[in-house]
């Protein structure tokens, strides 16, 4: 309703000024009460909102745009304890020889780093860009406050990699602290300290293979979550409620349990000596000498993950089966649809969201699964959480794991708009 | 009403405020280390003889190893770890990085012999300013022998898939297998690094590596080669000494370590940079590389102490007289013929390329 309509339209006996627009009891218009009232109310709304919306700020938007993206692009280690030589370094060109100022400002800026503790850090930093300069730079930085001109000629002489071009391109690379690096690091190409970019050694591509098999495996156990979940969910939905009950608990309990229990026992299951190798080679399908690699590789990771995310896919459609009155089936029967016809016209399209749904939620877990592939995946069952993992926990490349985060992320997000274009976000149903 | 509700709160906060000063008074400190039978040996070594020496308390933690916890706890000031069991590696990473404490290691008691500390620990093994080294560990390879009579006793036989069939178990990560696969291929322990450090001698090693591949089951956690030897999953894997000696010691497997090729390396104390009780931590990492109870470490499990004045007082195997401790070490003349320290130098420098290329390698 608009306010115009107040105006325009005065209610027969209602108090009216000069102007003719409505009066609140005392006397103010009644336009304005109304305002302050509807302000009121939308502030307490807001107050009402707010924790969760400051929590929602602190625990989520913050930290991945402050610090998944912004980390992914953003790293001043060298910057901030190495200020002379990032000067220099940041007006060379990439490719000159280094001239003998950089040198200078360089053994100063290393024995200062020294001096402080802090060589170390700066050291791994330049060491993510070219390996080896880690313990150039402590070695380096040792010798640095005895050093004496001519400065170039002196590091030099304590190491010849300094002659290289590489390594000053390794530190100029460093020392640029608002970085494509990672992110061009995380899709296997590598930024050049001209600026330019080229393909990542094919010995070390990675990242992308990884992220195409994390797309791939989890659109699998989605497909698979799909053709084994949908039988059931029609199973219960279609049960006297007590048996339903009974398979409704049979598969939470599974869902209550640890996801480590879940994952250990398929190990136990599959494994080349375990309980279903056992039965077939008991069976004669197949001789002990050739038992079936089932774990430890990618048919472990989907039989497990599969297993695990099940439940996710069983409960939306359920809850959407059962809101799908019997009368439609039974309607399209006796217009004279088969049981097929009935089935696939008909109840079929009323279970999509439910589908949609679970499929959604399946896949969006799977992308980030890193548990269970990193015990049962074996060689080639590694995904992309695992690798992110790994920067994380060990080589404690922080920025790294950003920018990979932050590319799946993105695919991610990619993904989810295809499926609102596609299945339409309203369409989903989660009970 | 408000005021009795603010009364008791106010009361509440003084209880809490008066447990948590009571905690700290009588000094409890948090000791962080690997979990199974390595820490029930440091329990048994360390931690009760000093609770009952200084009756101070312990709260034991396991981690995973790296510097993950540590740099996020430094970094955040909010160090609640007193001291870390950490891989020599990770030590000269923490010290370099500012993430540990100094240590004054002329604070270091003398050995029971009355060997000064600097010479009493194993050359070379002091040099890290931030660390106290207490075990030699090392990986080395095992097998079955019940299912294995003649079995493997080289280096080069664990990778001879012809003469020793069988699926192989691997540490998945670069270290250590690259520097395996080089001894299998024929180069001298003392070369391995330098051949490793070029490019030529990376592609050999992979090569190696390579060989094998299609009968490998890669393992990530200590405690999972001796189950899978056990499960008959593999013929031999790879495996921390320590590991298969508790397998076979407190459970009776039929395991036979070989020692060729083995690549040794520290484990070592450090002290988080702002650790909450500096000192009870500094007073434990005394007390536990101290000679008696180095020494008494050895007895629970199967790694070298790293005090010379420790050797001679190492006994038999708790609970067995009979299983004499002295030859199961790393560092016993008989298993040290071939071995190979750990170039924690070298990994630092490479692990980033190495870890990528391996990963590529895994996955192609």
């Amino acid at each position: 309703m608009t306010d115009a309509s107040y105006q325009t339209a005065p209610l027969p006996g209602a108090p009216s000024d000069a102007s003719g627009a409505l009066l609140a009891a005392d006397g103010t218009p009644l336009k304005q009460r109304l305002r302050q009232a509807m302000k009121v109310s939308r502030r307490r709304a807001f107050l009402l909102v707010a924790p969760l919306l400051v929590f929602i700020l602190a625990s989520f938007v913050v930290p991945i745009v402050a610090l998944l993206l912004y980390q992914g692009a953003y790293n001043d280690t060298y910057e901030a304890r190495m200020p002379a030589s990032t000067a220099l370094l940041q007006q060379w060109d990439g490719v000159s020889e280094p001239t003998e100022e950089m040198a200078a400002a360089m053994v100063a800026d290393l024995a200062a780093a020294r001096e402080s503790k802090e060589i170390g850090k700066v050291a791994s930093r330049v060491n993510q860009e070219l390996s080896g300069t880690r313990s150039l730079m402590t070695k380096t930085a040792r010798r640095a406050a005895k050093m004496e001109p001519p400065y170039l000629a002196a590091l030099i002489d304590r190491d010849k990699d300094w002659a290289d071009i590489e390594t000053w391109g390794a530190m100029k690379l460093a020392s640029t602290s608002l970085t494509p690096a990672f992110y061009a690091n995380a899709i296997d190409m590598k930024y050049m300290p001209d600026g330019s970019f080229e393909d990542q050694e094919e010995q070390r591509q990675i990242y992308v293979s990884l992220f195409v098999r994390t797309l791939l495996v989890s659109g699998g156990v989605m497909i698979a979550c799909i053709f084994l979940g949908f039988p059931v969910a029609y199973l219960i939905a279609h049960l006297p409620a007590r048996k339903a009950n009974l398979l409704i608990i049979l598969v939470l309990l599974p869902f209550w349990t640890s996801l480590l229990v879940r994952t250990t026992a398929w190990i136990a299951m599959l494994q080349s000596q375990g309980v279903l190798n056992d039965m077939l080679v008991f069976l004669g399908v197949t001789s002990d000498d050739s038992r079936f690699s089932l774990i430890y590789n990618m048919t472990g990771t989907v039989v497990a993950m599969t297993h695990i995310l099940l439940p996710f896919m069983i409960l939306p459609i359920y809850s959407v089966m059962k809101a799908i009155p019997p009368s439609h089936v039974r309607a399209a029967k006796s217009l004279g649809a088969t049981d097929w016809t009935a089935f696939w016209r008909v109840y079929f399209p009323a279970t999509i969201p439910g589908i949609g749904a679970g499929g959604l939620l399946v896949f969006i877990l799977a992308i980030g699964y890193y548990i269970t592939p990193a015990l049962v995946g074996g060689s080639d069952g590694q995904l992309i959480s695992n690798a992110i993992a790994y920067h994380m926990q060990r080589s404690l490349n922080y920025s790294l794991a950003a920018a990979l985060g932050g590319i799946l992320l993105l695919g991610v997000l990619v993904l989810y708009w295809l499926y609102d274009r596609i299945v339409g976000i309203d369409n989903m149903k989660l009970g | 009403m408000t005021r009795a509700i603010l009364l008791a709160a106010a009361s509440g906060i003084a209880l809490t405020g008066a447990v948590y000063a009571d905690a700290h008074s009588g000094k409890s400190i948090t000791v962080v280390s690997w979990g199974g039978a390595y820490t029930k040996s440091q329990v048994e070594a360390y931690h009760k003889p000093w609770i009952e020496q200084t009756g101070n308390k312990i709260v034991s933690e396991d981690y995973n190893g790296g510097l993950a916890e540590i740099k996020a706890q430094v970094e955040a000031g909010n160090v609640t770890w007193d001291i870390v069991d950490v891989e020599l590696s990770d030590a000269v990473r923490a010290c370099d990085e500012g993430l540990a404490e100094e240590l004054d290691m002329s604070a270091l008691p003398d050995g029971a012999d009355g060997t000064p500390a600097a010479e009493d620990f194993i050359a070379g093994t002091l040099d890290v300013p931030c660390a106290v080294p207490t075990i030699v560990w090392s990986t080395i390879f095992a097998y079955d022998k019940e299912k294995m009579e003649d079995g493997p006793t080289t280096m080069a036989d664990f990778f001879d898939t012809e003469k020793f069939p069988g699926k192989r178990g691997l540490r998945k990560s670069p270290k250590a297998n690259l520097e395996m696969a080089l001894i299998a291929d024929g180069v001298a322990a003392d070369e391995v690094y330098d051949v490793l450090g070029t490019d030529e001698g990376v592609d050999r090693a992979f090569a190696k590596l390579d060989s094998i591949k299609d009968d490998v089951v890669w393992w990530e956690a200590g405690a999972q080669p001796p189950q899978l030897l056990a499960d008959g999953e593999v013929a031999m894997t790879t495996a921390y000494n320590g590991r298969i000696f508790n397998a076979v010691a407190a459970e009776d497997k039929p395991f036979e370590i070989v020692w060729d090729g083995q690549i040794w390396d520290l484990d070592l104390w450090i002290i988080p940079k702002g650790a909450p009780n500096k000192e009870a931590a500094m007073d434990f990492l005394k007390f536990s590389t101290g000679t008696q109870a180095l020494a008494d470490q050895a007895s629970w499990i199967s790694y070298g102490p790293t005090r010379k004045s420790s050797s001679p007082l190492v006994g038999s195997y708790d609970g067995k007289p009979d299983l004499k401790m002295g030859p199961q070490m790393p560092t016993a003349p008989d298993n040290f013929k071939n071995a190979l320290q750990n170039d924690f130098e070298f990994w630092a420098d490479n692990q980033d390329e190495l870890n990528e290329r391996f990963n590529a390698w895994l996955a192609s």
